[in-house]
């Protein structure tokens, strides 16, 4: 309640009769109940802020070529369009893995969480194989403003996606041991708000980044 | 806490478990998400790819605003926002985070613009001395344009 007295608290103050701990919460609703979900969220959106400010250099050093190459040269459309659909698939398999996992069908949910990974694989390796094709053209993070500003963007988007799958492999391991219990039920929705934010950050990179570059 | 206050603990939380962002959605939501997803992904490459309009400007707005759609489909169907869940606290978050990216966003490039309008070389008529940490040669006032880029 008093800002002030809040420091000449001390645990006895909490402790009702029997040693129960005493929460002075009396509507018991300000408090969410499940707070890991709440606290994800809020990790995912400051990580949003971490994107917004990758975004905002690429918004101001984007057409800094330095006399070097542009998008219009090095963008392949085709390739990020490929890309794209891999996230986008990634996502609804995701999806269905956790209405497996709803219905406690750890085989199904496994299946579909297989095929989430190889979909993340396949994203990960098409952007590798950019990565290496631009550098092996002489279009490296040096050459520009622009492309320094692209490879952080684009890459630190990547590092996510690649982390991603590592969660996702020790998860699976890790239902595969000791089954779906709530807490694995737990980190499994915590990935799966962080593999579709992924692709919502996507969806701003291939319009931003490649549409609107090649423009 | 009594064993009544408990069960009914229990089971707000269990309850709560098909409100928080997300939590499970439904197969038809799921799919809704997804062939919305695939339209509005669809359409701006082929407006890009095969230049429907002719128009780079107006492409632009549009691909952005397909963009904008597109986001707000997948916040909606695969990571299940709503104003309800966690008592509203996802939502708040959201809109917080959101006018901080949007700051960020625009005012980056405003600041940015207006900064690279008035760094223009010296043939715009600046009569500012030269700083005193970058000695200018005599005969070469101002940054070279050739490692002046414009932003615009």
């Amino acid at each position: 309640m008093a800002a002030h007295s809040t420091a000449a608290l001390t645990a006895e103050d909490f402790q009702g009769p029997g040693d129960t701990p005493v929460f002075l919460d009396a509507e018991g609703r300000h408090h969410p109940e499940n707070g890991t979900m709440l606290g994800f969220w809020l990790y995912l959106m400051s990580d949003c802020l971490i994107f917004a400010a990758l975004f905002a250099v690429y918004a101001v050093l984007g057409r800094n070529y330095a006399a070097g190459p542009s998008p219009k040269d090095l963008f392949d459309l085709k390739l990020v369009a490929l890309n794209t659909s891999m996230l986008l698939f990634s996502s609804i398999t995701y999806g269905f893995a956790m209405l497996a996992m709803e219905k406690d069908d750890q085989d199904r949910m496994q299946l579909w969480l297989a095929i989430t990974g190889l979909f993340g694989l396949c994203f990960i390796g098409l952007e590798l194989y950019e990565f290496h094709h631009l550098i092996h053209e002489g279009a490296t993070p040096q050459r520009s403003g622009f492309l320094s500003a692209f490879f952080t963007l684009v890459g630190t988007h990547g590092l996510h996606v690649s982390l991603g799958l590592v969660w996702l492999v020790v998860l699976m391991v890790q239902a595969h041991m000791r089954g779906l219990g709530d807490a694995n039920k737990r980190r499994l929705l915590c990935l799966s708000m962080f593999w579709h934010f992924l692709d919502v950050v996507w969806i701003g990179v291939f319009t931003f980044v490649y549409l609107m570059g090649v423009l | 806490m009594s064993a009544a206050t408990e069960d009914a603990h229990v089971r707000g939380s269990g309850h709560e478990v098909h409100e928080m962002p997300g939590g499970h959605g439904s197969f038809r939501g799921y799919m809704t998400g997804f062939v919305l997803s695939v339209i509005l992904t669809a359409i701006p490459f082929w407006l890009v790819m095969s230049d429907v309009l002719g128009n780079p400007r107006l492409t632009g707005i549009i691909v952005m605003g397909f963009a904008v759609v597109q986001i707000v489909v997948h916040m909606v169907y695969f990571l299940h926002m709503n104003t309800k869940s966690e008592g509203g606290w996802t939502i708040l978050a959201l809109i917080f985070t959101l006018t901080l990216v949007l700051i960020t966003l625009v005012g980056s490039v405003w600041v940015m613009y207006h900064l690279d309008t008035n760094m223009m070389p010296a043939d715009h008529g600046m009569h500012m001395p030269a700083p005193q940490s970058m000695p200018v040669e005599p005969g070469t006032a101002g940054p070279a344009p050739a490692t002046h880029q414009h932003n615009h």
